[in-house]
């Protein structure tokens, strides 16, 4: 029998702090960096990075705060974020939970699909509540370039939530039974064997 | 035990997204002073002393990036200022000599050109600009004064190149600034040499292009001109905005357009996306000025 789910509170403090962090940092620092003329949207790319690393709960829940945060903190109308990222995060999360994919470049396919899943609606959901000025097609080219700089930051974005999240959480099998395999086997790569140590080579002295 | 765990899943998920959607609906539908928008500006105060020190602390990064972008752009940008510092030279030459005559017009009609009721009554009060929205939609920054240096809402906010945009919301010690290419903003605007008034929009998308709508249908703007707020005054509606202020220059005047949609394209002065400080536009002594114009009024 399954033991109940238990509540991982290191897991918690973790993804409490990097949203804050990353929020901040967003608002006072990157929305000010134009790249191409826009300027890319950390937002997607971290909630992604916690479903695809943690799950479809954690994913959802992370999106969801983080929305909340950033439409407060902006005091922008709230809950359109909210409802994005969950959306973004719990997605990723069920990737993760039913496909398991392990290529390097998943995250940034991810990352690119986060991006355009957030830009596209943000603009229906106005669409939606009403625009009251006209809207150009440059929008298009914005969203584009959006998703284009964000497709470049998903790599390093994904290894530092990695980074941040993974003490917390709960082994890997697949990654177990990559170490089982190679403590039996001598290991999966050559890198990954103890160094043998050193022959120190005896001089030898050439009489003349 | 497997059902039980996607029940659970689907629960959390249905809640966020429900609870997402009670907040959309509540938030629209809300008054200036209900709560979440009160909630929102409580928020506001607890982190921009955060957003104030995380902007200065990250300052020497966004610099760096930023001046990695410019050197790209640095040799079209010096081009293109040539052009127009030769263009200017000539207009400065013209400006002159019509300020000369100007000052020999306004002394034979006994005004006093020092005499700008319409800025006299305005005191500048700079801030820094420590947040910034990420959304193309909610074009927003968020500067380091609030009500406790004088700051309230619907204050026009400058910087040295003209028009930003106005204040939306305020708390003691930050303002959040709703800029000109935010969709929710108008502005009444004048095309300075022809007096013709219109109301600037933008074009959502397009921060570089806000459209002057609204003109008369046969209106001569030229490519060029310099358009400014209008500050236009009537007993019921009073602009926002004091009138003199640069917005921008017409990048397009299509006569067919002109005809058919009563509309220009303008380039705001004011590099919208990389503001670092700006001046509100306070109004210390209106009531006043308000009291002396009405004494003076017949």
């Amino acid at each position: 029998m399954n033991a109940p789910p238990t509540i991982n509170v290191s897991l918690i403090v973790r993804l409490v702090i990097l949203g804050l962090v990353a929020v901040i940092v967003q608002i006072t620092a990157i929305s000010q960096i134009s790249l191409l003329g826009v300027s890319a949207d950390l937002t997607p790319l971290i909630v992604a990075s916690v479903g695809l690393l943690a799950g479809s709960v954690p994913g959802a829940v992370m999106g969801f705060a983080m929305g909340l945060f950033v439409d407060t903190a902006l005091v922008q109308t709230l809950g359109i974020d909210s409802l994005l990222l969950t959306g973004i995060g719990y997605g990723a999360g069920r990737l993760r939970e039913a496909r398991d994919p392990s290529h390097t470049l998943v995250p940034i396919a991810i990352g690119a699909a986060a991006t355009a899943i957030s830009q596209i609606g943000y603009a229906l959901i106005q669409f939606l509540l009403g625009v009251d000025a006209p809207v150009s097609f440059l929008l298009v080219r914005e969203i584009l370039f959006t998703i284009a700089v964000n497709t470049v930051l998903a790599l390093p974005i994904y290894a530092l939530v990695r980074r941040v999240v993974a003490p917390a959480l709960p082994e890997d099998p697949r990654r177990r039974r990559a170490r089982r395999a190679s403590s039996v086997a001598g290991g999966i790569s050559p890198l990954s064997q103890p160094k043998a140590p050193r022959r120190r080579r005896r001089r030898r002295l050439r009489v003349i | 035990m497997y059902d039980k765990q996607v029940r659970r899943r689907r629960a959390i998920l249905a809640l966020l997204v429900g609870l997402s959607l009670i907040l959309l609906t509540a938030y629209f539908g809300e008054s200036i002073g209900g709560p979440l928008k009160t909630i929102q500006r409580g928020m506001l105060e607890v982190f921009s002393p955060i957003q104030e020190g995380a902007s200065r602390a990250l300052k020497p990064f966004k610099d760096l990036t930023n001046w990695v972008g410019d050197t790209f752009d640095a040799k079209d940008r010096a081009t293109r200022l040539q052009k127009e510092r030769d263009a200017l030279r000539k207009q400065v030459i013209g400006a002159d000599q019509a300020r000369q005559e100007n000052v020999q017009l306004k002394r034979m009609v006994n005004l006093n050109a020092n005499q700008d009721l319409a800025l006299s009554t305005y005191k500048p009060v700079t801030g820094r600009v420590v947040a910034r929205s990420p959304s193309l939609w909610f074009t927003t920054i968020t500067v380091d004064v609030g009500s406790s240096d004088g700051v309230h809402n619907n204050q026009p906010v400058v910087d040295g190149a003209g028009l930003v945009g106005k204040v939306t919301d305020v708390t003691s010690d930050a303002a959040i600034v709703t800029l000109i290419t935010d969709h929710s903003s108008g502005v009444s605007s004048t095309v300075q040499r022809l007096n013709d008034s219109g109301i600037l929009q933008t074009a959502t998308g397009n921060p570089n292009d806000l459209l002057l709508q609204f003109l008369p249908p046969k209106s001569n703007v030229k490519v060029g001109e310099t358009v400014v707020t209008s500050g236009t005054k009537s007993s019921r509606l009073d602009s926002l905005f004091p009138p003199g202020i640069p917005i921008g220059t017409v990048t397009k005047a299509d006569p067919e357009e002109l005809n058919l949609y009563q509309r220009v394209h303008v380039k705001p002065f004011a590099d919208l996306r990389r503001l670092d400080f700006v001046q509100v536009l306070t109004r210390p002594h209106a009531r006043a000025v308000v009291a002396k114009a009405g004494n003076t009024t017949p």
